[in-house]
């Protein structure tokens, strides 16, 4: 299958609260695909996952084992994790075979990032 | 244009044929169990394009028809009785998919006990499932309705499924003369089917039946559903004008005889519409003030045009071919009633309940309903709204 | 099949952004079959957690076509959509190659949605049916289905005096499909992935249906972390509570055969699980005994399985 798909219609929700029954598509259908991504679910998190870098041969063991479609990987390489909608369930660190992940406190990263 | 002397069945199988659609999923049941197979056969003739699903039960058929419709492909089933009860929870997702489904439903009691022959218990249970409704009288209308069905469903404004009655074994079952149409002419008037938001556009994947409760747009998707009845009350009537044009037949939300200067009117659906027609017209003769609206379109119902036309009569009689249990009359008197609150004057408004079952319906009883309201009528007390013709009161 | 970084590769087919549980089975098993799908797809998703979170409107998670309709008909209902794909094929209304694929959770498969299900093999559709089995209605709050295993704890096959969580084995459901002489069926385990998306490719590439059953842990449910799914699933497999076997054409073939110590008891991943806590306080001795001799009984009859048929 080739890559690139096909271009998709974008489908601005932005000002939904205030649609009346005329505004959506009939039949309540979503004329999109893949707009979850617009849904951020990191705020559900409290643990993030960090990996190190040295340690990581992008085994891709992560990858298939997440739930939340958050290892991000690009020509054989993961290049890192999507922050906006990983949980923090830990699989991904659980998996490593090389210990490459590890889970941090939520808001200690959250200090960490700061500085 | 050919006559022919062919079952109800036959015929809507007929009209379907001659639409031709993409896809039909079906389950036979007594007494729809003719369409189911004389579309088999047309499948296994060539005669058709149409792929066929011989599914394993109603509930399925409704799911693969909404499956189908959903992917893009005119799509049509056919049902009775207990196969239309246990579509149900289908009908209603049909409806609120806003899919453009059509379906002719042979009209058959409900179990139990378990009965075959003709009422309305099924279809008037579903009346609240978010189909159009359109009830034929013979076997022409049951054909001219289902070629029907599918432009009134497939109207922008409308995308609503179409379920088409007639009265099962009377009206399916019997042998009598249809006009049919040519198959070119059936295909122009019904068109080419155009697609909302298919699930096979590869460019343009969608999602259809997403989840949406609390603090959702569940209260604006049902608002919308019901304008869209609101805007097939307009299409259907169009629909039936062009349809004329091209038969002869046109067709409305319903027929008056005699009603003008009618006293007391009877108001019916379904077959006995014609044994009420034929006792108007004998006790026309007798000089009495009597007149009959039959009714077609039940979902949506008409009530602004009923209400108008039925403003000349003191004492209306409702026919009904089933039961409501606990209310104060059958589904069509609760509408008829509910029409002529809004009047200016009301009439005085009485309920007969007959056939159910498939039991006969014979001139006397639609007669002695007749005398009833003619007592009404005289200002003499009648002690009761619902009334059942031909019952055993042993 | 390609390799797994090649895969990984790939555009995604379930974004981020639905919201099952952190730690959920079902989202890892749907993303490792779509990953191999050879092209576009129509997906049928039975009501189900996998069904409302990933399509709570206006947000959809699927990049391929997506239809729900209701519990008990995922299968009929992507036969509608499958047959209408060959009418407009064959019509010249649809150009493109596609494939088309149902999920349903145990309820949906196992339970209500049978009926449907064996309908649709029996006809013959070109599709693939994927049961993600985390062995319960986890949807309503974790009632029983006739995926449980027993002596689970749900809140229909609850723990008193008189019972220790669910009394009945589980129905096989596999070999049900089997009885169906269906071209292919699997069952598969997340943690084995390349395991899993080479039998989800070869049920997509095979004509007519195929069905996958995959163990799906689910951390709300069988009370246990959200970061042990993986490992769960790795030892059910292990224990041979969820054995990994393919059947194609009535031809059986297990695909990880634990040899000695390897076959782990099965106590040893109950233990990891509160929806059997119960059973490892004492006066359950004999139920635990049952529940390995059945497990051994079943491990038994299908090494068997897989040398004569």
């Amino acid at each position: 299958m080739s890559k690139t798909r096909p271009e998709k219609k974008k489908w601005d929700v932005s000002d939904i609260q205030k649609w009346g029954p005329g505004r959506h598509e009939k039949g309540a259908t979503i004329p999109e695909s893949g707009n979850a991504q617009d849904y951020k679910t990191g705020g559900w998190r409290s643990e993030r996952p960090r990996r190190d870098r040295e340690k990581c041969n992008d085994c891709m063991i992560c990858f298939f084992a997440c739930p939340d479609s958050s290892i991000r990987v690009e020509n054989d390489k993961m290049v890192d994790i999507d922050l906006d909608h990983c949980k923090g369930c830990g699989i991904c660190a659980q998996v490593c075979p090389r210990d490459a992940i590890e889970m941090m406190n939520e808001i200690k990263a959250c200090k960490l990032e700061e500085k | 244009m050919a006559r022919k002397a062919i079952t109800g069945n036959g015929a809507i199988a007929l009209a379907l044929k001659q639409v031709e659609p993409d896809v039909m999923a079906a389950y036979p049941i007594t007494p729809q169990t003719e369409i189911a197979q004389n579309y088999a056969q047309f499948v296994a003739d060539g005669a058709v394009k149409t792929e066929y699903i011989p599914v394993e039960s109603e509930h399925s058929a409704m799911s693969a028809a909404i499956g189908s419709c959903a992917a893009g492909a005119r799509t049509f089933t056919a049902t009775s009785s207990q196969g239309f009860a246990l579509m149900w929870e289908m009908l209603f997702i049909a409806a609120s998919l806003r899919l453009p489904l059509t379906m002719p439903v042979i009209t058959r009691a409900l179990s139990g006990p378990i009965n075959i022959h003709c009422d309305h218990s099924d279809s008037m249970g579903g009346r609240d499932c978010g189909w159009i409704q359109l009830y034929g009288e013979g076997a022409q209308e049951g054909y001219d309705n289902a070629i029907q069905a599918f432009r009134i469903a497939e109207h922008m404004e409308v995308r609503l499924p179409v379920m088409t009655m007639i009265d099962g074994f009377i009206i399916s079952g019997a042998i009598g003369p249809v006009e049919t149409l040519e198959d070119d002419e059936v295909k122009k008037f019904v068109g080419e089917y155009t697609t909302l938001n298919p699930l096979l556009n590869v460019a343009n994947p969608v999602t259809v039946g997403a989840f949406d409760s609390l603090g959702g747009w569940y209260f604006e998707h049902k608002v919308a559903q019901n304008r869209a009845m609101d805007n097939a009350m307009k299409v259907i009537e169009e629909v039936g004008k062009d349809f004329g044009s091209l038969s002869g037949r046109e067709y409305s939300h319903f027929k008056t005889h005699m009603i003008e200067d009618a006293e007391i009117v009877l108001v019916a659906i379904g077959s006995a519409a014609g044994n009420v027609k034929t006792m108007v017209d004998t006790l026309r003769a007798e000089g009495k003030k009597v007149g009959m609206l039959k009714v077609r379109t039940f979902r949506p119902f008409p009530y602004e045009q009923i209400r108008q036309a039925l403003s000349n009569a003191c004492v209306i009689g409702v026919m009904d071919r089933s039961d409501s249990y606990g209310a104060q009359g059958g589904p069509l008197f609760t509408e008829i009633s509910a029409a002529m609150f809004g009047g200016e004057t009301r009439p005085k408004m009485f309920n007969f309940i007959y056939g159910l079952g498939g039991r006969d319906i014979f001139p006397d009883d639609i007669r002695g309903a007749v005398e009833t309201l003619e007592q009404a009528a005289a200002g003499e007390q009648v002690s009761q709204t619902r009334h059942y013709l031909n019952v055993r009161e042993g | 099949m390609a390799k797994p970084k090649e895969i990984a590769n790939r555009p995604e087919r379930l974004t981020g952004g639905h919201r099952l549980c952190a730690g959920c089975g079902a989202p890892i098993n749907v993303r490792q079959v779509m990953s191999v799908c050879p092209g576009p797809a129509v997906v049928s998703v039975a009501t189900g957690c996998l069904e409302v979170s990933t399509t709570i409107y206006p947000y959809t998670a699927w990049r391929d076509s997506m239809i729900h309709s209701a519990f008990e008909n995922a299968s009929a209902t992507i036969s509608g959509v499958e047959t209408a794909y060959r009418a407009l094929k064959k019509q010249g209304k649809v150009k493109e190659d596609m494939y088309f694929v149902a999920f349903g959770g145990d309820g949906g498969t196992y339970d209500i949605g049978l009926q449907s299900l064996s309908g649709a093999v029996e006809r013959g559709h070109n599709f693939v049916y994927v049961c993600y089995d985390n062995g319960a209605y986890m949807n309503t709050g974790f009632q029983r289905s006739s995926a449980t295993p027993c002596g689970a704890w749900t809140t229909t096959s609850p723990v008193g005096k008189e019972a220790a969580g669910k009394q009945q084995n589980r129905k096989d459901l596999t070999a049900i499909l089997v009885a169906h002489d269906i071209p292919y069926a699997a069952t598969a385990s997340p943690h084995n992935f390349k395991d899993l998306m080479n039998k989800a490719e070869k049920a997509f590439t095979t004509p007519g249906p195929a069905f996958l059953n995959v163990i799906s842990p689910c951390p709300r449910g069988w009370r246990t972390p959200g970061d042990q799914t993986i490992a769960l699933a790795k030892e059910a497999v292990q224990s041979c509570y969820w054995p990994l076997y393919e059947v194609e054409y009535g031809k059986y073939k297990i695909n990880y055969k634990p040899k000695g110590d390897k076959k782990t008891p099965v106590a040893d991943w109950m233990k990891k699980q509160g929806r059997f806590a119960h059973l490892f306080k004492p006066g359950n001795e004999a139920l635990l005994e049952d529940i390995q001799a059945y497990i051994d009984r079943k491990w038994e009859e299908l090494l068997k399985k897989e040398e004569c048929l």
